[in-house]
């Protein structure tokens, strides 16, 4: 542990997480990246509130607004949701099953800089000639009729990023089916790591269309294919079953993470075990299910005709019954139970009635005939916001609040926190919950203004003055990790006091072992357990030994960076002659870094024993 | 029990009606139906409102009484409760019987509005609906004729619809006569609408249509009009429309000084002033003009008047972002501009 | 047992891939990410199902124009035959033969750059013969982009196993390596998998008709 106390230099801090494949500290890069891009989307939304707030508004012209609105969409669900609900995924996910790392530590760091260079090469857009602007769905015919780079860069972003979302879920699933220690059988696992594991499972079988789809798109824009070119017999309609064979999963991978933090809180602050746990499993797993058979759902207007719409629009209803299962065993648990209204208790109370109110507009979505007017409206941007914002943002705020100590060792202030929590609940509601009629009343979705006399101007009003309420509410959340960071005040293993499971009987933040013995799991809730019968710390599953841990390494970020050259390459090559070159030497750059991998043997490191026996006399455990 | 729910149902899609109406103007809001389909999609718009407050109620009085009942007031632990099977059959088995209660008029009313077999029948009005980056092109097929941005309707009875898209995706929508089909540049899309006489006397005999996907800067901006008529109203403009089968000659002498400016200045090329099907739609590239004297707005959403004709023709791009028309003419005079749109505001077909 | 010990014929277990948790990982994962795989080329198989014979006009090369089956026939029987061939060698890995085992990868290389040098000639056939390019239809562009998927991850497997044949030339098996080759072989196999769909799906359909 001396290294760790050990006041070090920027540059050897920035060298380590560099190199880093600590399943702990890649959390911390997601946190820091996803949480960057997160405040670029929610600037990006103010900019689209604050153009639609009057009609005939010329804040922002009307390109320019469909670049910061596709912006949005995609920062936040690619760059923002994502990584964030990755970061509380790592942080936490090894340590509730008893793990010392994830199935592949160096996998891991490279699915994040896949991610961030991503990120970073979508972002650049906007210095490179404008920003992608056919929406974040990018449908095929406006976005190969759109001029620039603009597109490119959305596809090339993705896609790189892409490999990294897939390379995460695989390993969340390995780590999950293989690293679970001794007595953590899979009915006893943690619901957090429950929906991780069905949401990786998407994202296993999800992102690959999302992949093939965006090879097509960036084939017919650089190298010349048809796929999509009506005239050559292309098909514009196959980019919209792809993607949203794609994107309507991508709902519940977000979302079933969220509900598994929700679960954490609320059994947490209720001080009750989970109720109904077993029908909480079958309803995720169910949801994951249900969430491949439901696309079309998107595509009621696309002309599927009758016999598909009305297929689509009953089995999309079939998902509100295991959605529903969980709002009741939430409910049930905190019936009876003790009830702390702490700042991730908060958000937890808020979402239920919110999600509720999401998931019911989402079943009215889903009657087919009725969507025709739903559909493209303003009532559809009011209901994803319900289920995003108020089901997977909320998520992510209150597991920020719940695992910041366990991450940094140092509690968020509290009642900064509870301010956050309502000024965000207030705008959140105020902003989208009158979008629903808005979109009935006439308004189509991603218009950049709207014309007086229609009667839509004090619905609009409403929402941008709801969305500046967030905006504060954002505001004093980072002034609140400002002040906590510079009082950094040290909290023990279990600071909230009702901890449940195995991540709150190590020190906070935990070594880099994480156990030194790995723990035995007794039941569900394995560190309640034991606290109820009045031990402090888990019983080890097996003697004081050597720990193996693996060494960290610069090669993913090469390989990722390799991939960011070589995008650069690909998109320019039809325009300069300098494009092909850079092509190849990106991909020569990723492919001989993987070749090195491959090649160069990596065995890692031990931990001995003495030095573990050592830690204990400093007092690691806290 | 069963009647119980079904009184309690009622009162909420009363309650829900009271809350609806009086939501958005009468002309361009699906909360105000004005034709069959609308109101079919209506009535299912409430009945799902009023199943989904009912859902919400329950899950909102359970939600207050916990919050009110179980709030931490000492240290005690909770007994640790596994869960209860009858609890969760019964919120596994309400909710399934909720959903059969709205999939049934879903599935019926999906199947009733993709009904097309009226089409060929004797004297059916059908549209060919053809949309390009920022306007509409509306062609009779049965009539030959052809215009654009301003559909005329007859009330009261079925009009068959074949969509489709010159350029890019785009959706056409009329949010109080029933929703929305896209139009795709794959193929053509079909399906029927209906205006209630009555209820289009109400919204001024004028609906707002528009463009519901994406499609570019513009797309805030696509929107056209649908002016409703009677039967006899209807067929006179057809007349009229079929009637102008050369360029009609201008009455005044600025608007035959417009007519040469439109021909001069290459306005001919692309915007047709006979209605005659007869050219192939590719050729067709601007809006039709035939009965431009007629609308009520110009390029879809300006008043239609001589100020703001002369707004739209000296700077499209100011109008419309991105517009296909910005640049493909010199710039035009002052007077050319005053000509222009006398001669515009001529060109009329039921006079 | 440890990832470094030295083993020997008597000491290498049965299935010496699955021996440590690295290994059992490596396994996992790689299972996982076939069925990803799997995934990936189903959509593209869709798409191309969506796309046959999809082309501008009259003039253009469509399916049962342009397939041959004695070479396709050839490249099936190349590319099965090299999936058998890693077979034995995954066989005397198992058996703690490095140098059979080599012996069996390279034969399964040099039968898969036969299939590859196939898979160039057959490309270059249709473009230069029938105008059948990757832009000159959607139909051409779907062909390219299944088939073109597929010869790249055999040129991937054929870098793959080339190289851990090159870096292990002079090395005996390790637990450490054994993983690897497997994963090698198993790659193969699902390459040669997809090829058999390739075969029915494009070629034998496109052939009928």
């Amino acid at each position: 542990m001396s290294s760790y106390a050990q006041k070090r230099g920027f540059l050897a801090t920035l060298w380590d997480y560099l190199t880093t494949v600590d399943h702990k500290k890649i959390a911390v890069l997601y946190l820091v990246a996803g949480g960057f891009f997160f405040v670029l989307g929610g600037i990006e939304a103010i900019l689209i509130r604050v153009q639609l707030a009057v009609p005939n508004n010329d804040f922002l012209s009307a390109d320019m607004f469909n670049q910061v609105m596709t912006m949005h969409g995609t920062t936040m669900i690619f760059f923002a949701a994502m990584p964030l609900l990755f970061a509380l995924m790592n942080a936490v996910l090894p340590l509730q099953i008893g793990a010392r790392d994830v199935a592949f530590p160096f996998v891991n760091a490279l699915g994040f800089w896949m991610f961030f260079f991503g990120g970073i090469f979508l972002n650049l857009s906007w210095f490179l000639g404008g920003a992608p602007d056919a929406g974040w769905t990018s449908y095929a015919s406006l976005s190969l009729a759109s001029e620039g780079k603009r597109i490119d860069f959305y596809t090339l972003g993705i896609q790189i990023s892409g490999f990294g979302t897939l390379m995460a879920g695989i390993n969340f699933l390995v780590t999950i089916i293989n690293m679970r220690t001794t007595g953590m059988t899979f009915m006893r696992m943690p619901m957090f790591t429950w929906t991780t594991f069905v949401a990786s499972a998407l994202i296993l079988f999800a992102f690959p269309p999302l992949t093939i789809s965006i090879f097509f798109l960036i084939f017919d824009r650089l190298f010349g294919s048809q796929f999509f070119n009506v005239e050559m017999g292309g098909n514009t309609i196959i980019w919209e079953h792809l993607f949203w064979i794609f994107g309507h999963p991508e709902v519940y991978i977000l979302v079933l993470p969220a509900f598994g933090i929700f679960s954490e809180v609320i059994s947490i602050f209720s001080r009750k075990r989970l109720f109904g746990y077993a029908s909480m499993v079958f309803a995720t797993v169910l949801i994951g299910f249900l969430g491949f058979m439901v696309w079309a759902h998107h595509m009621f207007t696309t002309g599927l005709g009758p016999i598909a719409n009305a297929i689509f629009a009953v089995a999309t209803m079939a998902i509100a019954v295991p959605t529903g299962i969980k709002i009741f065993n939430w409910l049930l648990t905190m019936w009876g139970g003790s009830i702390k209204l702490t700042t991730p208790m908060l958000y937890a109370l808020g979402f239920i009635p919110s999600f509720v109110i999401g998931g019911v507009t989402g079943i009215m979505n889903a009657a087919s005939m009725a969507d025709y007017q739903y559909h493209d409206t303003y009532f559809v941007v009011g209901h994803f916001h319900y289920t995003i914002l108020g089901g997977v943002v909320f998520a992510i705020l209150a597991g920020l609040h719940l695992y910041w100590p366990k991450m940094f060792g140092t509690m968020l202030n509290e009642t900064l926190g509870k301010i956050t929590f309502w000024l965000f609940f207030i705008g959140f509601h105020l902003t989208f919950f009158v979008q629903h009629f808005l979109g009935l009343m006439g308004m189509p979705r991603r218009t950049y203004t709207f014309l007086e006399g229609q009667g839509l101007e004090t619905g609009n009003m409403v929402s941008s003055i709801g969305a500046a309420f967030m905006a504060v509410g954002a505001i004093v959340l980072v002034i609140n990790i400002i002040i906590t960071s510079v009082k950094n005040q040290k909290v023990g293993n279990d600071p909230w006091e009702d901890g449940r499971t195995l991540e709150w009987s190590v020190s906070s933040p935990p070594p880099h072992y994480n156990f030194k013995q790995l723990p035995l799991v007794r039941g569900i809730d394995a560190y309640w357990i034991e606290k109820m019968e009045g031990r402090k710390e888990m019983t080890p599953a097996e003697p004081l030994g050597d720990i193996h841990m693996p060494n960290s390494s610069f090669i993913p970020f090469m390989i990722s960076f390799g991939l960011f050259v070589a995008a650069f390459g690909a998109m320019y090559r039809p325009d300069y002659s300098w494009g092909l070159p850079v092509l190849v030497g990106g991909l020569v750059i990723t492919f001989g870094s993987m070749l090195i991998r491959s090649l160069k043997d990596d065995h890692g490191h031990y931990i001995k024993k003495e030095e573990l026996m050592d830690d204990s006399d400093k007092g690691v455990q806290a | 029990m069963k009647r119980f729910t079904s009184w309690r149902l009622f009162l909420l899609s009363a309650l829900v009606t009271f809350l609806l109406s009086g939501c958005g103007e009468p002309y361009v809001s699906a909360l105000k139906p004005a034709g069959e389909v609308a109101q079919k999609q209506y009535e299912l718009i409430l009945l799902s409102t009023a199943i989904m407050i009912l859902v919400i109620l329950v899950v909102t009085v359970l939600f207050v009484i916990v919050l009110i009942r179980f709030r931490r007031k000492d240290d005690r632990i909770p007994e640790q409760v596994e869960g209860n099977t009858k609890l969760e059959i019964i919120w596994t088995v309400i909710p399934i019987i909720l959903l059969l209660i709205l999939a049934i008029p879903t599935v019926k009313g999906t199947f009733a509005l993709a009904d097309m077999s009226g089409t060929d029948k004797e004297g059916a009005v059908v549209v060919n609906v053809r949309a390009s980056l920022y306007w509409w092109e509306f062609e009779y097929p049965n009539e030959g004729i052809v215009t654009s941005q301003e559909l005329v309707l007859p009330t009261d009875e079925r009009i068959y619809f074949h969509v489709t898209a010159s350029d890019v995706k785009h959706s056409f929508w009329i949010p109080a006569l029933g929703g929305k089909l896209d139009t795709n540049p794959d193929n053509v899309n079909s399906f029927w609408l209906e205006i209630d006489s009555e209820a289009a006397e109400e919204a001024g005999n004028l609906f707002y249509g528009k463009c519901a996907e994406l499609c570019g800067p513009s797309h805030a901006l696509m929107d056209f009009k649908v002016r409703a008529v009677s039967r006899e109203e209807y067929e006179r403009w057809v007349e009229g429309m079929k009637a102008v089968t050369e360029p009609k000659e201008p009455e005044t002498a600025l608007a035959k000084k417009g007519q040469e400016v439109f021909n001069e200045k290459g306005c001919i090329s692309c915007h047709a002033v006979t209605a005659a099907n007869t050219a192939p739609a590719e050729a067709r590239i601007g809006p039709n003009l035939t009965d431009f004297g007629e609308r009520a707005f110009v390029a879809g959403i300006l008043e239609n008047n001589r100020e703001e004709i002369k707004r739209w023709l000296r700077n499209p791009e100011k109008v419309k972002p991105a517009n296909k028309m910005t640049g493909t003419y010199e710039p035009l005079t002052e007077e050319e501009l005053e000509a222009l749109a006398e001669y515009l505001m001529s060109l009329k077909v039921t006079e | 047992m440890q990832i470094q010990e030295k083993l020997s014929f008597e000491t290498w277990p049965a299935a010496p891939e699955k021996e440590t948790l690295e290994g059992q990982n490596k396994v996992l994962g790689f299972w996982l990410f076939l069925g990803g795989e799997t995934v990936l080329f189903a959509t593209l198989f869709a798409t191309y199902l969506a796309l046959k014979d999809s082309v501008p006009g009259p003039g253009h090369a469509l399916a049962k124009d342009l397939f041959s089956m004695p070479l396709v026939f050839l490249m099936t029987m190349l590319l099965l035959t090299s999936s058998l061939t890693s077979v034995y060698a995954i066989y005397h890995m198992k058996n703690f033969n490095a140098k059979k085992m080599k012996f069996w990868f390279v034969v399964t290389v040099l039968l898969g750059l036969g299939f590859l040098a196939c898979e160039i000639y057959e490309f270059n056939h249709y473009v230069r013969d029938f105008n059948h390019t990757f832009s000159s239809s959607a139909f051409g562009s779907a062909f390219y982009t299944l088939v073109g998927f597929h010869g790249a991850h055999v040129i991937f497997g054929l870098g793959w196993i080339t190289g851990l044949v090159v870096r292990n030339w002079r090395r005996e098996l390790s637990l450490y390596t054994a993983p690897k080759f497997y994963l090698a072989s198993l790659y193969w196999h699902f390459i040669d998998v997809v090829w058999v769909f390739i075969f029915s799906v494009v070629y034998l359909m496109g052939m009928v008709g």
